[in-house]
């Protein structure tokens, strides 16, 4: 009976959806920012990836605030599973030769990939999100398989969090001082398609980096050191 | 576009699944497959950026985070009571 009734309001819901974005043409917008922004963004910003440009240059105050999100649930998430004293990690069977070998040999490679990612954010797909998530990864593929050569200290994840946290926002604070607005883009733009380019965007964008690939790494670690 | 088409309905089915089993490792991983298929998808819509981080977020570690949860709680969930 329970579902019968759920079904039924999952369906009016539904409906109502479907009516409502049924007179939104898909697709095809009014707004003139994306061609704004596809004609002038490799210019104003310096950046040859468009998604970058308007992520961390036109909306950078909305990344800001996305970090921010992202601080706030892992920081929930440290302090719901929080024990006074440390709980070892359960002695579980010993990783093969193989498998610890692979991991040792995997885990900087990760590192090097996730790293690449987000200091060629301006330039190829991806950046800081991604790269972090993929550095995040490579903390979880030590934690499944060898745990004891890494041995992560739980406070420095939290310690980098924090730093590159404080560095996102004083690079913003450095343009409201020297020209006007928080996040201005106030280094030089150099040549586009070049490694150092595009001014601040790089230089947040390895700070995302670091902010995200800790924060996604912490919040496993605590979850596998919890209970 | 039929790719694309076969995709989608994939995506459908295991999304379906991933409500109906009772097995909760079954589920996270029907879960995870949407999340891998939703990466290519993207990847087909010219949105490399997005299919990024859809594959190793989406598809890689909320399956972790949510297969730690379940080795701390209970795999299978309960019938429910008919009411």
């Amino acid at each position: 009976m329970r579902k019968v009734i759920s079904f039924i309001l999952l369906l009016i819901v539904a409906t109502g959806i479907a009516i409502s974005l049924k007179e939104i043409p898909f697709g095809e917008t009014e707004s003139k920012l994306r061609e704004y922004c596809l004609e002038h963004g490799i210019q104003e910003t310096g950046a040859t990836n468009i998604v970058t440009s308007v992520v961390v240059n036109y909306r950078g105050f909305d990344t800001l605030g996305e970090v921010t999100v992202l601080f706030l649930a892992a920081i929930g998430l440290s302090a719901v599973l929080y024990r006074d004293k440390e709980i070892e990690r359960k002695k579980g069977r010993k990783s093969s030769l193989i498998l610890f070998t692979g991991c040792r040999f995997l885990f900087p490679l990760i590192l090097l990939f996730g790293a690449y990612i987000f200091i060629h954010g301006h330039l190829t797909p991806g950046g800081g999100f991604q790269g972090g998530a993929i550095i995040a990864s490579g903390f979880l593929l030590t934690i499944l398989g060898c745990w004891r050569w890494v041995g992560i200290n739980r406070s420095r994840f939290k310690v980098t969090e924090s730093l590159s946290g404080i560095a996102f926002v004083v690079i913003g604070l450095i343009g409201l001082l020297y020209g006007g607005y928080f996040l201005l883009n106030y280094l030089p733009k150099g040549t586009p398609n070049e490694l150092f380019s595009a001014g601040i965007i790089p230089v947040i964008y390895i700070a995302i980096g670091f902010k995200v690939g800790s924060e996604i790494a912490g919040i496993i670690d605590d979850m596998v050191r919890s209970g | 576009m039929m790719l694309e088409i076969i995709l989608i309905f994939v995506m459908l089915v295991s999304a379906i699944a991933a409500g109906i089993f009772k097995d909760l490792l079954n589920s996270i991983i029907a879960a995870g497959f949407v999340s891998f298929i939703a990466a290519i998808l993207f990847y087909f819509l010219h949105a490399p950026d997005v299919a990024m981080a859809e594959a190793s977020i989406g598809a890689a570690l909320t399956v972790a985070i949510f297969i730690i949860a379940i080795r701390k709680t209970e795999r299978f969930e309960e019938d429910e009571k008919s009411d």
